[in-house]
C-alpha cells in the first residue's frame, strides 16, 4: 500500500471510507480488524520496518513495531528467529462477495443479470442482442475492462494467483500475515514469484497464499506454482503443513505497469468511464475509488486528486 | 507399461484381474489404489472381496486427492458412487445414518442387537440393509420405499431370476412402498420419525435415496466418465473408467465394465471384446433401476425454511432458495464450502433447485496442506 504515494493516499482514503462503514456491515461480510503484520525476516528487513513506520507516521497512520520476543507473542506458530514486524493494527479484512450483495444492496441500484460484451459512447451492448443506454458509464469489468472498449488503451494485464484455503482452526493464526520480503518479490513486475501471506477469515479458516505468474489465463491450479507457494508458507510458518486444506482457488489480478489503477474518463470515449486494474488491492481501495471517482462525475472536487489516476496517463 | 486403477471396489478388482491376466506376459505392473483400509468398496466392505491376483500391487488407505502425483501409462478410473441425501426435518440429528452408512458402520463394529431401526429411502440398497441389520439382531420397524408398486412390479417383471431369488431372500414384510419419512423427531438423538402419515418410534433411521457417481476425480483430469468408446476409454486415450462413476447400474455392471477397461487397457482387446453382450444386459438393468427408482417431487417439498441444507457450513434451506445458481450460493451463503465440498448438498441442492455442480479443484479430500509443498519441478 506504500508502494507510492498516490497509492498510499488511495489505500488510507478507503481505509478510513471502510472504517466509516463497519460498525453497520452484516455479520455475512466479516469485516474484522485484525490488523496486518508486515514480518521481518532478517536485520535488513527490520529497517525496512522502521523506514515503514516513518513513512506511515508522516503521513497520520499511526503503527507499532514488534521485536522478536514481541512478534512471538502475537504470532506463536510463526517459526523462531524472526526478526520482527511493523503491526498496522487498524487493517482489516472482509469477505468480498457478500461485501459486495450488502454494498448493491445499500446503493438501491437496479441489477441486470446480463454480461456486457461492448461499451460504446452512451451504450453497452449486452451478449443477448439487447443494449442499454446511459448518460454516464463506467467500466468496472477488472481484467476484462479492455476487451469491452478495443478502441481504448487499456494498459491491464492479467497476473494470476493461488489460494490454498483449510479448514477451521480459530486461533493459529490472529493478524494478517504479510513478509516483508513481499516488496522485494511479488511486485516485481515481470516473472513469477511467491510470497507468504496468510489471512484468517472469521470463521476460523486460514487463506493461504500467495503467487503471481504473468501471461497465465488458465483457471487451473498449477501444482508446482501452489508447491512453490506452500514451501513459502510453512518456511515462515511450519505448522501450516498439518493443517487440513479443503479448497483451492486461482483468481486473475489486473495488473497495470505502475501499479496504479485506472480512475477516470475514457479517453476518446465521452461519457465512458473506467474504474478497474487495481491488482491485489481492489478489494481495500474500492471504497476510494468509487468515491474520487463519483465525486468527479458530479462536479465536486474529491478528497484526494484524481490525476494520478487517470487512464490516459500512460499515453 | 504401468496400469494404475483407482478404487478397489467390484469394477477396480475386475479391472486389477483383467489387466494382471492381460500383461502377465508383458511384465508390465498393475497397482490398485484405494482410500479404505481394505479393498471391497462399499459393497464388500468387512467381507465377500474376491482375493486379489498375484502380480497386482495394493496401495490401500490411499486417497487421491489430486492427480499431479499420479504416474501411469494407462489409469483406470473405477472410483464408485456415494450415498444421495436429501434433507428433511431431522436429518442431521444424531441417530440418523445412510443407509448404506450404517451397514457399514455395523460392518464395523456398531451393536445394533435389539435397537429399533427405521430403513428410508429408495432402491434395491433399502432391502438388503434391512436384511444385514435384522441379521445382527436388529429390530426393523419399517421400509418406506418412495417409489410406488406400479413401478416397482414393472421393474421386477424385467429382472433375471437370479434377481428375484435375492429380492425373495432379502424380503422383509415391513416393507412400505409409496412411503417416505417426512420428519425425524428428537432433540439429541432420533426419537421416531414421520412417515406414510404414522410417527413411529425408533433409535436409528437407515436412509438413502440412491447413489451419485463419484465424478471428481474424472473431472479433475478433464475427462467425461459419460462419455466412453466401447472398450471403456474417455476421450484420453490412456484413462478409462468403470463401474458406477460411469452412471449407477450396479454391481454386475461394474464387474463387467471393470473386466473390459482391464483388458483394453492391458492391449487385449478380443478378451474385452467378449463382455460386450453382458455389458449391453446389465446396462439395461441399468436403465430400468433408473426408471423403477426415479425420485417423486414431493420430496424436494420436505425441508423446511429452517431445515439445514449444508451441514458442513449449516446453512439452512430459505437461505439458499432465491439464489441463482450454485456458484451464487457457495460464494454468498459459503454452501457446499466446507470439509465435504459439497459431496453432500451438492447432488442435494440439484434435486432441490436443479443446480449443476461447477468446476472441482482440488484437493478432492481434506489434505495436509504439506502435501501440497511435496511436488516438484519448480516453474523458473
Amino acid at each position: 500500500m506504500d508502494d507510492s504515494e498516490a497509492q498510499f493516499a488511495l489505500t488510507r482514503l478507503s481505509r478510513e471510507l471502510w472504517m466509516e462503514l463497519s460498525p453497520d456491515l452484516p455479520r455475512s461480510v466479516e469485516y474484522e480488524a485484525c490488523g496486518t503484520l508486515w514480518v521481518a525476516a532478517d536485520e535488513e528487513e527490520m529497517r525496512e520496518v522502521r523506514r515503514k513506520q516513518e513513512f506511515y507516521a508522516s503521513r497520520g497512520v499511526s503503527t507499532q513495531i514488534l521485536d522478536a520476543l514481541q512478534l512471538r507473542e502475537a504470532e506463536p506458530n510463526l517459526r523462531d528467529g524472526l526478526a520482527g514486524a511493523l503491526l498496522v493494527n487498524q487493517d482489516s479484512v472482509v469477505y468480498p462477495p457478500c461485501a459486495a450483495v450488502e454494498l448493491i444492496a445499500r446503493s438501491g441500484a437496479t441489477v441486470l443479470r446480463a454480461r456486457s460484451v461492448g461499451i460504446e459512447s452512451q451504450k453497452v451492448m449486452l451478449a443477448n442482442g439487447e443494449s442499454l443506454e446511459a448518460g454516464v458509464i463506467i467500466n468496472a469489468a477488472g481484467i476484462h475492462a479492455g476487451a469491452l472498449m478495443p478502441s481504448v488503451s487499456v494498459p491491464i494485464a492479467p497476473r494470476k494467483g493461488h489460494l490454498l484455503i483449510t479448514d477451521r482452526y480459530p486461533g493459529f493464526v490472529r493478524h494478517q500475515l504479510v513478509e516483508l520480503g513481499y516488496l522485494k518479490s511479488a511486485h516485481s513486475t515481470t516473472g513469477s514469484s511467491v510470497a507468504f501471506n496468510v489471512q484468517p477469515r472469521r470463521t476460523g479458516q486460514l487463506l493461504i497464499g500467495s503467487s503471481r505468474q504473468f501471461g497465465v489465463n488458465s483457471p487451473d491450479i498449477d501444482a508446482p506454482m501452489m508447491a512453490r507457494m506452500l514451501r513459502r508458507a510453512t518456511d515462515f510458518m511450519p505448522g501450516i503443513a498439518r493443517l487440513s486444506a479443503i479448497r483451492s482457488w486461482t483468481g486473475v489480478r489486473a495488473a497495470t505497469p505502475d501499479k496504479l489503477p485506472l480512475i477516470g474518463p475514457c479517453p476518446g470515449l465521452p461519457h465512458a468511464f473506467i474504474a478497474a486494474g487495481h491488482e491485489g488491492l481492489g478489494i481495500t481501495t474500492s471504497l476510494g475509488t468509487a468515491r474520487i471517482l463519483t465525486d468527479h462525475i458530479v462536479g465536486k472536487t474529491p478528497p484526494i486528486p484524481l490525476s494520478p489516476y487517470l487512464p490516459d496517463r500512460h499515453a | 507399461m504401468k496400469i494404475v486403477i483407482v478404487g478397489a471396489g467390484p469394477a477396480g478388482l475386475a479391472a486389477a484381474r483383467s489387466a494382471a491376466e492381460g500383461v502377465a506376459r508383458s511384465g508390465a505392473d498393475v497397482t490398485l489404489i484405494d482410500g479404505n483400509h481394505s479393498t471391497g468398496g462399499q459393497i464388500w466392505r468387512g467381507g465377500g472381496a474376491p482375493e486379489i491376483e498375484t502380480g497386482v500391487a495394493t496401495l490401500l488407505n490411499t486417497r487421491v486427492a489430486s492427480p499431479d502425483l499420479l504416474t501411469f501409462d494407462k489409469l483406470i478410473l473405477a472410483t464408485g458412487a456415494r450415498e444421495l441425501f436429501l434433507p428433511f426435518p431431522g436429518w442431521t440429528l444424531p441417530g440418523v445414518f445412510g443407509a448404506g452408512g450404517l451397514q457399514a458402520l455395523v460392518k464395523e463394529g456398531l451393536d445394533v442387537r435389539n435397537k429399533r431401526v427405521v430403513v428410508a429411502g429408495t432402491g434395491p440398497l433399502l432391502l438388503a440393509v434391512a436384511h444385514y441389520l435384522k441379521t445382527h439382531g436388529a429390530d426393523i420397524r419399517l421400509i418406506a420405499e418412495q417409489a410406488p408398486w406400479s413401478k416397482l412390479i414393472r421393474f421386477g417383471a424385467a429382472l433375471p431370476s437370479r434377481k428375484w431369488l435375492e429380492a425373495l431372500r432379502l424380503w422383509n414384510p415391513c416393507f412400505s412402498p409409496s412411503t417416505w419419512v417426512t420428519e425425524a423427531q428428537g432433540t439429541t438423538h432420533v426419537k421416531s420419525v414421520s412417515a406414510g402419515g404414522k410417527k413411529i418410534p425408533c433409535d436409528y433411521l437407515a436412509i438413502g435415496y440412491g447413489l451419485v457417481p463419484n465424478t471428481e476425480l474424472p473431472q479433475l483430469m478433464k475427462v467425461d466418465p459419460c462419455a466412453l468408446d466401447e472398450y471403456q476409454r474417455t476421450s484420453n486415450p490412456a484413462i478409462f473408467c468403470a463401474g458406477e462413476v460411469t452412471g449407477i447400474g450396479g454391481v454386475d455392471l461394474s464387474i463387467v465394465e471393470g473386466s473390459i477397461a482391464g483388458y483394453a487397457a492391458a492391449g487385449d482387446v478380443e478378451k474385452a471384446r467378449a463382455f460386450f453382450v453382458q455389458r449391453d444386459r446389465w446396462k439395461r438393468f441399468g436403465t430400468a433401476l433408473a426408471e423403477a427408482f426415479a425420485l417423486r417431487p414431493e420430496l424436494a417439498q420436505l425441508a423446511r425454511p429452517d431445515t439445514f441444507v449444508c451441514r458442513c457450513e449449516d446453512v439452512t434451506y430459505q437461505e439458499l432458495v432465491a439464489k441463482a445458481s450454485w456458484r451464487e450460493a457457495k460464494i454468498h451463503s459459503r454452501c457446499g464450502m466446507g470439509p465435504c465440498q459439497g459431496r453432500v448438498c451438492g447432488p442435494a441442492v440439484e434435486f432441490l433447485f436443479g443446480w449443476k455442480p461447477d468446476s472441482v479443484r482440488p484437493p478432492l479430500f481434506p489434505t495436509p496442506s504439506g502435501s501440497f509443498s511435496m511436488i516438484g519441478n519448480e516453474p523458473q
